[in-house]
């Protein structure tokens, strides 16, 4: 059970300095939920399953919900980003209609 | 100069709480108040789930002002986003790919039945109103991410909140009437860890999930309907 728990919080201190060095902030959003992951299951280990499940639902999934459409709110991640079309784009569209 | 303040701002803080720490006696918490909670709790609320009987009957006013908090929160968002709304001439981003939206169909009838089952069974088991409605919430909002065109009925998921939110006052008022205490649980205790058991605390937790989960729901998608903004 000791080194599970160190392992758990090695993910979460590795997600939690990716949070800040990934330059995609998308990539971002999803390594904070996973530190939120990994931290339900610290809760899990600590005999505290109420607080895990809360944390799982809110942290993990949530918020990481909310930020992302906040990024897209603030025009710092779109649908058509990466290079890749989005599927209503025309084929010849400039794609600057996000 | 500023980089150097945040470092310390960062050192200092981090002292502080290393200091706390230190004194912190970890796994041997100085329970004044839980021993009492742990030794008499279930014969005096009911509830199988400690935690169940600490939120909602011990401390049931500390949950009231959570909603309160949840509900000013969902408010302020809604009133910000109300002038941002996508207008008729744009169009809404394009429906997902076909493994978004059959494990949309897919998943919604068991997020909303796990949803319920953790609200229902949350004086017995782990969980509760607060985890529950969020479930719920994502198994409302799972289809819209799908199909970005569609909406939620705003006037249904501010009803179910209004009616949850006055739901839980209105037992709080009643057992102030009957029994003096502002949400004292009432109806009897029931036998520890079946369904039917620790008095008000469930109808409690299902206006919880109810609200949390109208609430959230409705936040979601009003950031959903919000344009995105131009590049």
């Amino acid at each position: 059970m000791y080194w599970i728990t160190v392992l758990v919080v090695a993910i979460m201190i590795l997600s939690a300095l990716a949070v800040l060095l990934l330059p995609n902030l998308l990539a971002a959003v999803a390594a904070s939920s996973v530190v939120s992951l990994a931290l339900s299951v610290v809760f899990v280990i600590i005999r505290a399953p109420d607080v895990a499940m809360t944390e799982a639902a809110v942290g993990a999934g949530l918020s990481g919900v909310i930020l992302v459409l906040a990024l897209r709110r603030l025009g710092l991640w779109g649908l058509g980003d990466d290079n890749h079309p989005r599927p209503g784009d025309s084929l010849q569209g400039s794609g600057d209609d996000a | 100069m500023r980089n150097f303040t945040s470092l310390l701002f960062a050192g200092g803080l981090g002292f502080f709480l290393l200091v706390l720490a230190a004194d912190l006696p970890v796994g041997a918490a100085p329970m004044v108040a839980g021993e009492g909670i742990l030794g008499q709790g279930p014969e005096a609320v009911g509830a199988a789930n400690l935690v169940t009987a600490v939120v909602l009957a011990y401390r049931g006013i500390d949950t009231l002002g959570e909603l309160s908090i949840l509900f000013a929160a969902a408010a302020g968002v809604g009133l910000i986003l109300s002038g941002m709304r996508r207008r008729a001439d744009q169009r809404p981003d394009p429906e997902g790919g076909f493994i978004l939206l059959a494990a949309a169909d897919l998943l919604f009838p068991l997020l909303v039945i796990v949803g319920l089952y953790i609200v229902l069974h949350g004086h017995l088991t782990p969980g509760g109103g607060f985890q529950g409605g969020v479930i719920l919430a994502a198994a409302f909002f799972l289809p819209l991410l799908g199909r970005p065109g569609d909406s939620l009925n705003h006037a249904v998921v501010n009803w179910v909140e209004g009616l949850a939110g006055g739901a839980f006052v209105l037992i709080g008022l009643w057992a102030l009437a009957v029994k003096g205490d502002f949400l004292a649980p009432m109806l009897g205790k029931g036998a520890l860890g079946s369904l039917f058991s620790a008095g008000t605390l469930p109808l409690l937790y299902i206006a919880v999930g109810l609200k949390v989960g109208a609430e959230i729901a409705g936040l979601m998608s009003t950031l959903q309907e919000t344009e995105a903004a131009e590049p």
